[in-house]
């Protein structure tokens, strides 16, 4: 099977909002969807139609080549669902929660509590196995959340921001947990605020605004649809401003765009724009303070996009520093 | 990591009735094995009835019949009725609990049955009622209450109280559905089954109030609750207020279940 999620001009209305408006969605088997989009774009009420909680006003959906509205039970059976909430029983202990879903999933006890005590001690839970849900920290909590949804075996996941609310460090351990999950053969379709988070795990990625998918593609092609890099450039000597400007202006061909600290941009389409830049500097007596290429961020992507810039952004990591 | 491997088997569309029921069992089990970890959940259970059979009997046993011993007599079936008509509400808080914490979603998103979330909230419910009611009749037992009716009255009163409580149980699933947040339905609690227990036969007799009051009191689906379960207990005529509680039940379960249902597969 080519495409483990394969999903058609979805539609779902509530009352006179309309939450979804045609949402196509593929992920090839074995990778990495994210799902892109600000609060209230859309994500979860997709997600929900393909967990089967949903179901669509119009459109169509198979998962793993069923249909989740047909074959919602098979689906059911194919899938492990996290939601934005980690949906663990707080009053039990993290094994029984785990026993719990083994049980409901047709395991003789036995065979549920093995796989309980494998899937505690995956996600560094044995020592808190015998502890109330209630008493883990947040980041336990959503691990003992995607535990839960493992043990099936599912082989399509659906993780609804998954890291929302999670200090940095529990974040990058969850998302070694998805590449580990990846790499053995599952496919993920992750939604997501965090462009870091799409950028560093998805294959592919949807952007959704407004209850439409936007745009999509590789997050190389997201970000090389905005253009490809970025010079800044900022003046050593303030008063020199105007002639540093001119000389950006005179190589890029365009006006440089002056940031409030100073800091002056303009788009480099292609390698020789810094070296030109640097030349003409010197030829000039002019002095940089800071030099940088940059290539475009997805938070770049998503602003040119949806017009909005999202509340929780990370600085982007790909910035090249040049001294001079 | 735990190996993870793609699932190739396509399993039955529809569940059995088997495994729906052993669903059932286990999201019962997962009910019960709560109140190991959650003290609150065994006070509710336990002391609270406990209290109140304490409270009542020796606060007003003196003052309402002459001694606290005649007033444990009369009163037990109003209190374990009281106690068992507030516990169904337990239900719609624990649904409820269930919905706003995202448990639900998870429980639906599994091939199980679709009824086994419910059904095994409301089953581990019953039991849960069970427990309390057996506890208050053990230690009005040990205080000196008397069954005039015999084992058999006391068994009776029992599966009454469960019938009952059942029937009530889809007004909570109902609540537990359409509530913004557990603290709401825990309001509700008070706001509606504290008047509707009190003005019955639970604890005094009806001929002492209003005529107003008295009219309600006849009417009443508590008043009926109570006079059976107090015939059962105590002995004496059985028949009218035996049938009376039963219809009333019959037809809160009429009118509720549906609705229940209807809000149910509304979610699922």
């Amino acid at each position: 099977m080519e495409f483990a999620i394969r999903a058609e001009g979805l539609v779902k209305t509530f009352g006179t909002t309309r939450a979804l408006d045609g949402v196509d969605l593929v992920a090839r088997t074995g990778t990495v969807l994210g799902v892109l989009g600000p609060n209230g774009a859309g994500k979860t009420t997709a997600v929900r139609i393909l967990a089967t909680l949903l179901r669509p006003d119009g459109g169509r959906a198979q998962v793993g080549g069923l249909d989740v509205v047909r074959d919602a039970g098979a689906v059911r059976a194919a899938i492990g669902l996290t939601g934005q909430y980690a949906a663990v029983d707080e009053m039990l202990t993290g094994t029984e929660n785990l026993v719990m879903i083994g049980r409901l999933l047709g395991l003789p006890r036995p065979a549920a509590k093995a796989r309980a005590a494998e899937l505690l001690a995956g996600f560094s839970l044995t020592d808190a196995g015998g502890r109330a849900a209630g008493t883990y920290s947040g980041g336990m909590r959503r691990r003992l959340d995607l535990a839960a949804s493992l043990v099936g075996r599912p082989g399509v996941l659906f993780l609804d921001e998954p890291t929302t609310g999670l200090d940095p460090h529990s974040r990058g351990e969850l998302w070694d947990v998805v590449r580990g999950l990846v790499a053995d053969g599952v496919t993920v379709l992750l939604t997501t605020q965090y462009l870091e988070e799409a950028d560093q795990l998805a294959d592919e990625i949807a952007v959704i605004d407004h209850g439409r998918v936007i745009a999509g593609g590789t997050p190389d092609q997201l970000k090389a649809q905005v253009g490809g890099q970025t010079l800044e450039l900022r003046p050593a000597r303030p008063a020199e401003l105007p002639q540093v400007r001119a000389v950006l202006a005179a190589v890029s061909g365009r006006e440089p765009e002056l940031s409030p600290t100073g800091l002056l941009s303009v788009p480099a389409r292609d390698d020789s724009v810094m070296p030109a830049v640097v030349a003409r500097l010197t030829d000039a007596g002019l002095v940089a303070g800071e030099l940088a290429l940059r290539g475009s961020s997805l938070d770049e992507v998503f602003l040119t996009l949806t017009g909005h810039r999202e509340p929780a952004t990370d600085e982007p990591n790909d910035t090249m520093k040049v001294g001079v | 990591m735990a190996t993870v491997t793609l699932r190739a088997q396509a399993p039955a569309r529809r569940v059995g009735l088997l495994a729906g029921l052993e669903h059932t069992a286990t999201l019962a089990w997962r009910n019960l094995v709560q109140i190991k970890h959650n003290p609150m959940e065994l006070m509710d259970l336990s002391i609270q009835p406990v209290m109140f059979l304490l409270l009542f009997t020796y606060v007003f046993g003196g003052q309402m019949s002459g001694s606290t011993h005649a007033y444990l007599q009369f009163a037990l079936a109003g209190i374990i009725v009281q106690n068992g008509l507030f516990a169904t509400l337990n239900t719609a808080v624990g649904l409820n609990n269930d919905i706003q914490k995202g448990v639900f979603d998870r429980l639906r998103s599994l091939p199980i049955a679709r009824s086994a979330p419910l059904a095994g909230r409301v089953a581990a419910d019953l039991l849960k009622q069970v427990w309390s009611m057996a506890l208050m009749l053990g230690l009005g037992l040990a205080l000196g209450f008397r069954p005039g009716a015999g084992v058999l009255g006391v068994l009776g009163a029992t599966l009454l109280m469960v019938v009952f409580a059942l029937a009530m149980s889809w007004l909570s699933v109902l609540i537990g559905m359409l509530a913004s947040s557990p603290e709401k339905v825990q309001m509700m609690a008070f706001v509606v089954m504290f008047p509707l227990t009190f003005s019955s036969s639970a604890f005094v007799s009806p001929a002492t109030m209003p005529g107003w009051m008295q009219a309600w009191v006849k009417v009443n689906p508590v008043t009926a609750l109570v006079d059976a379960m107090r015939a059962l207990l105590n002995g004496g005529p059985l028949a009218a207020s035996l049938t009376h509680s039963l219809l009333w039940a019959a037809a809160l379960a009429a009118v509720f279940f549906p609705l229940a249902l209807r809000a149910y597969q509304g979610r699922a």
